[in-house]
């Protein structure tokens, strides 16, 4: 277990370190960031002072430790473009990307892995064709259109629901976090970004967890166990569901890292105030320490994601735990 | 009244062209305490059966017609609901492979209590102490520690035991056990069909033993059915129906298993079969004259120095993975193994699975790279310190035939570029029309006809397609083949025939063979000399008659006591059944 674990930390850290590499170099790379700073008529003097203060003349190793440290600390710089911390201003929208994010994957696990079972099991069946044909759909649809109708539908002609922003928050944690989650108009506007986002998900995870339903219900341990007189709903969800889940654990990890990561085209159509936005804004005004500390912070994500992941196949499937077979052919 | 009664059953599965008509009618009891063997080969119908019964016939499959009945309740007019408190409380039912009948994520003990529990309602700490005595029942020793464990810390034998306890836990009157032993190695398939037929004895249980086996029926059945195209032809005493098998089918059934006890030159052809290749028109082929005889630029040698010889060939492979060398761990699947193989001879390997037998066929073939030792060929060192890259002459020479035949064919390329491939990349065949030319010829030679070259090897049954490997292995006028199991995934008679072929084509091309195989039987009929592996090592080298007559390591003597014999092997079965058989035999030619 900690062999296992430690493994993959190292792992890990040597993914980060990498990114943390690549993130770095973007300053180099994608122009001179005094050029960005200054005004037309700054003199040479104000430039190579204002160069000696941000140590750009230190050399590369010295500059990239310091940038390694300060990341670490959660110190990425001050944005070009906003002329605030780099680190303030994630803090500020990460909530609302995460509650997002959190809220549709687990809409579409909710969703999706009932669907699948049922559609799995009663392939023939007019409902499960039915639901294939629908989720075939949902698979197709960009999200921009989903999220386009769903706003005119709710928010225009219905009047439901707002169309855009979070609504009122609360502050948690001394301001450290703001939450839409206990207000009545900030869940109000969590409902429509989060079923738009969610509805591509759980049409994938159901369409996973029907395929791997299908084999698992051929194998013979399934045979096997309705052969003892097994409830039909313990051979499906104690016997075969346990087994189609590794799969469907590692494509909800990745999926949740994407949202939270690539959730820029929803956000945008609600105008939701998350990361995507920011992201976004940095690209357009060429705001390095902004889209460096965004790289390092999604390759983070991702590593912690896949990490929880490992953990989980490590959870489900006893044959990582131990590996020694007991006892020989002979025995 | 009997325990069950099959009447006139019939179980069709309709396809989108027709309906197969899977069982045709049969009729068969069990008593309590009785034990009835199904046999035949496969596609007759046997699982079929077994699933029936049990409720399990996958869609399409339905029964067409007849009645079972179970303990004097109509099973095939039952509801789903009433059927699922017979499943496995009344009827147990165990599968052939024991490495996929368990679920994996779940602990042996929580699937055994889990079955006790939904049959007799018993509390679950109760039912867990009871599936613990059980596994102590049927020989798993500390049931306690081992009941807590997963499926895949058990051995092959060990897992069939709890397949067995999860079958009988629930107290049934019925077992139904579809070729129990088949994936197990031959000692450890003695021990359990010991065990079934014990449990069944002590418990009264009344038993089928659905198997292509000879020698499990003869072992363990009190009464056999032998089925033939979805019909049993023939039912009786399992010693009656061995010694003196009345049905033309069931005579040639038994003439195609192989015997332990003598050598016999060839196994008799008396195929009941329509898809066999007729004997007497097969063309013997005159090396002087065909294809396979001429020679790449060398004159047909005399050598008297052994063909190959294997000199302290190890394999290691590495079970544990680091970036530190001296915490890499390995296990030698091949320790310091010698042999030579004399031209023209068969030479044999036996063991149980895991014995390394087959990685040394690959050490051989090339397609491992020993860890120690030297392979020579021909005088010429092919594998070791002192190999250089296998010459092009060397590769063609080798050739070998693999176990499976399904795999083992490219299913998107038409058996005639299957078999020319090998010619042109040798450059064999001086034009695209010769080569063909020549698969056609060597398609007639392994006994499939030339017009088989143009159709795909999804179209051929099991021993056609071993047929079409073994002339894909001939087309590059190997001198040395290795045959790596080369029937165990065939029927007996398929398996007799194919054995044959590999005969009559080593007579008539001067084959050097490998042969490597776990059935001490086939061993017999095709080795001259044999040696016998276990864990990495050859126990035992000894010319094959010697070796089955007068073996000298206890292993051998271990392996040769726990082979399954056929009753009225030794008498009745040749003297008689052959007799009649070879009757039935002259007048269908």
């Amino acid at each position: 277990m900690i062999r296992y674990v430690s493994g993959r930390l190292a792992q890990s850290l040597l993914v980060m370190f990498l990114v943390a590499a690549v993130a770095f170099a973007l300053f180099g790379f994608v122009g001179d960031p005094i050029r960005q700073m200054i005004t037309e008529d700054a003199s040479q003097s104000e430039i190579d002072r204002l160069r000696e203060m941000m140590g750009l003349n230190d050399p590369v190793p010295v500059q990239f430790w310091r940038y390694i440290t300060g990341a670490v600390q959660g110190d990425f710089g001050v944005s070009y473009f906003h002329k605030r911390p780099v680190g303030a201003l994630i803090a500020e929208r990460l909530p609302a990307t995460f509650e997002l994010a959190g809220l549709s994957v687990l809409l579409s696990i909710l969703i999706g892995v009932p669907l699948g079972v049922y559609t799995g099991l009663h392939r023939h069946g007019r409902i499960a064709r039915g639901l294939m044909a629908v989720s075939l759909v949902g698979i197709s649809i960009p999200t921009f259109l989903i999220g386009i109708m769903l706003i005119y539908l709710f928010s225009v002609i219905l009047g439901w629901l707002p169309s855009f922003g979070r609504g009122e928050t609360v502050a948690l944690f001394g301001g450290a976090w703001t939450t839409g989650f206990f207000t009545v108009s900030g869940l109000k506007s969590l409902i429509l970004p989060a079923i738009t986002l969610a509805l591509f998900q759980s049409t994938m995870i159901m369409r996973l967890v029907r395929a791997e339903m299908l084999d698992v219900m051929r194998t013979d341990y399934i045979k096997f166990a309705r052969a003892r007189g097994l409830r039909d709903r313990s051979v499906h969800f104690r016997h075969a569901l346990k087994n189609t889940l590794m799969p469907v654990v590692t494509v909800i990890g990745l999926q949740l890292g994407t949202v939270i990561a690539f959730a820029i085209i929803t956000e945008s159509v609600f105008q939701w105030p998350g990361m995507g936005r920011l992201f976004l804004q940095a690209i357009q005004q060429v705001d390095i320490p902004v889209m460096s500390a965004y790289l390092i912070m999604i390759a983070f994500f991702f590593v912690v994601i896949n990490l929880i992941t490992d953990l989980a196949y490590y959870a489900i499937d006893p044959r990582l735990r131990t590996n020694a077979v007991k006892g020989g052919a002979h025995a | 009244m009997s325990l069950l009664e099959l009447r006139d059953l019939k179980i069709h599965f309709d396809t989108r062209r027709r309906t197969v008509e899977a069982v045709r009618g049969i009729d068969l009891t069990v008593e309590r305490g009785e034990i009835l063997g199904i046999v035949g080969e496969s596609g007759a119908g046997k699982s079929t059966i077994g699933n029936a019964i049990m409720g399990l016939l996958e869609p399409p499959g339905r029964i067409a017609g007849g009645e079972v009945i179970f303990d004097g309740a109509r099973l095939d007019t039952m509801s789903e609901k009433q059927r699922r408190h017979i499943r496995g409380a009344r009827i147990g039912m165990i599968f052939q492979d024991p490495m996929t009948s368990l679920n994996p994520l779940l602990t042996v003990g929580d699937q055994i209590a889990e079955t006790i529990c939904r049959h007799s309602g018993k509390p679950r700490a109760t039912a867990m102490r009871e599936a613990v005595a059980f596994l102590g029942e049927v020989g798993i020793p500390e049931p306690e520690t081992r009941a807590g464990e997963y499926p895949h810390q058990f051995s092959g034998g060990m897992r069939q035991r709890v397949v067995i306890t999860l079958a009988l836990c629930a107290d049934p009157d019925l077992v139904i056990c579809d070729e129990p032993t088949t994936a197990l190695d031959v000692s450890v398939q003695a021990q359990i069909l010991d065990l079934l037929r014990r449990l069944c004895r002590e418990r009264n249980v009344g038993a089928i033993f659905i198997t292509h086996d000879m020698g499990v029926i003869s072992e363990v059945t009190d009464r056999v059915a032998v089925m033939y195209q979805g019909r049993v032809v023939e039912t009786g005493a399992t010693a009656s129906v061995l010694a003196r098998p009345r049905h033309a089918y069931s005579q040639s059934l038994l003439a195609a298993v192989p015997r332990s006890d003598v050598r016999l030159d060839r196994f008799p052809q008396l195929d009941y079969r329509a898809d066999g290749e007729d004997p007497s028109t097969r063309k013997v082929i005159d090396l002087s004259t065909h294809w396979l005889g001429r020679r790449v630029g060398e004159a047909a040698t005399a050598d008297v120095a052994p063909l190959l010889q294997a000199e302290g060939l190890t394999m290691r492979f590495v079970s544990h993975h680091s970036v530190v060398p001296s915490w890499r761990r390995s296990f030698a699947a091949v320790r310091d193994v010698s042999f030579d193989i004399r031209r023209g001879e068969t030479f044999g390997l036996v063991g149980e699975s895991g014995s390394g037998k087959s990685t040394v066929a690959r050490m051989i073939a090339g397609l491992y790279e020993p860890s120690e030792g030297r392979i020579f060929y021909d005088r010429t060192e092919i594998a070791g310190p002192g190999a250089v890259a296998m010459q092009p002459r060397t590769r063609q020479q080798i050739q070998m035939i693999f176990q499976d035949p399904f795999s083992s064919l490219n299913r998107r390329k038409r058996v005639g570029d299957i078999l020319t491939e090998p010619i042109r990349h040798h450059r064999l065949a001086a034009s695209r029309g010769e080569a063909d030319a020549i698969a056609a010829d060597l398609l007639d030679h392994v006994g499939l006809g030339a017009e088989a070259a143009r159709a795909y090897p999804h179209e051929f049954s099991g021993g056609q397609r071993q047929r079409i490997s073994i002339a894909r292995a001939l087309a590059t006028r190997p001198q040395f083949l290795i045959c790596d199991e080369p029937t165990s995934a065939l029927d007996v008679s398929i398996q007799a025939q194919i054995l044959n072929l590999l005969k009559n084509l080593q007579q008539e091309l001067g084959l050097t063979l490998l042969f490597i195989s776990h059935d001490l039987p086939v061993i017999r009929q095709m080795c001259d000399r044999v040696g016998v592996m276990r864990s990495g090592e050859i126990v035992e080298l000894a010319p094959a008659e010697q070796l089955f007559k007068a073996p000298a390591h206890p292993y051998t003597r271990e392996l040769l006591s726990l082979m399954p014999r056929v009753v009225g092997e030794d008498v009745d079965r040749c003297a008689e059944g052959r007799q009649a058989s070879a009757g039935t035999a002259q007048t269908k030619c």
